[in-house]
């Protein structure tokens, strides 16, 4: 991973202060938990998805019935957590390609996660509220 | 860390033979990248019509789904995001089972049961979209 290598060869002596932690690695070590995480958990949506959209073989009522569950509000908010997951996956992906590929990829590459962290939230915001609206106007009126 | 190339000694190990030396994971690593950098444009856009956009989820049914795979710019999308993403995210699970599966027969197990799902779900997706048919009766 050269990712988290560039990282504690980075941070210098810092990361040896951390020596009781599971891992040495400094932020850019989150950042890739949070890329497998992210990675393993969208995997597994795929898995459910593919199955439940098979369902158009089956017959209208079949799917529209299940995908009626996708519209109620735990469901929708596990969505917007599917988005969320994604779309840091997405960005950080890039990252990773930068660091990989741009010669400057892995000197740059802490201010890069900062910067898909900010683009990250911006993004969601607006997600959020367009993912959310029906559902909060439906509990709460509106 | 300062020695220059030309300080260098000449490799001690031999070199392996020809026959054993895979590039696999090389590919894979490319390939990860490769898909990745189009998934990016193929799933946030999915994303974003499917999610966010004229209402999100609420407006989903079946003759939505219909009215979308009657244009094959759609359905190309869709068979090449199902292809790509399963084999993204097939090649990416590997690497995590490798990675934390210590005992030889839970590792070959536990990626052959990855396998048979990526099998499973390309096979069926791609079914769906090449079967599809929107006057199927309820």
């Amino acid at each position: 991973m050269a990712t988290s290598e560039v990282t504690t060869a980075g941070s210098g002596g810092r990361a040896r202060k951390k020596a009781g932690t599971l891992y040495r690695g400094d932020i850019g070590m989150w950042s890739w938990v949070a890329h497998r995480i992210t990675g393993v958990a969208t995997f597994l949506f795929l898995f459910v998805h593919v199955l439940d959209t098979a369902l158009v073989r089956v017959s209208p009522n079949t799917y529209d019935s299940v995908i009626d569950t996708y519209k109620t509000p735990l469901v929708n908010l596990m969505e917007l957590g599917l988005v969320a997951a994604v779309l840091y996956h997405a960005l950080n992906g890039i990252r990773v390609m930068l660091v990989d590929f741009w010669s400057k990829g892995a000197k740059y590459q802490r201010p890069m996660l900062w910067a898909i962290i900010v683009i990250w939230v911006v993004v969601l915001i607006p997600s959020a509220y367009f993912m959310l609206r029906h559902n909060v106007e439906k509990i709460f009126g509106a | 860390m300062t020695t220059t190339p030309s300080e260098l000694a000449a490799p001690r190990t031999q070199r392996r033979p020809a026959a054993r030396r895979s590039n696999f994971e090389l590919y894979s690593w490319l390939f990860m990248r490769l898909s990745g950098l189009v998934l990016i444009i193929l799933v946030l856009g999915h994303l974003l019509i499917m999610n966010i956009l004229d209402g999100g989820v609420h407006r989903i049914n079946f003759a939505f789904v219909a009215g979308r795979w009657s244009s094959p710019f759609w359905q190309f999308w869709d068979l090449a995001m199902l292809w790509l993403a399963e084999l993204h995210g097939t090649n990416g699970l590997r690497t995590v089972i490798n990675d934390y599966a210590r005992k030889e027969t839970t590792r070959f197990w536990l990626k052959m049961l990855l396998y048979a799902s990526a099998v499973l779900i390309i096979a069926l997706g791609s079914f769906v979209i090449f079967t599809f048919d929107p006057n199927i009766s309820n």
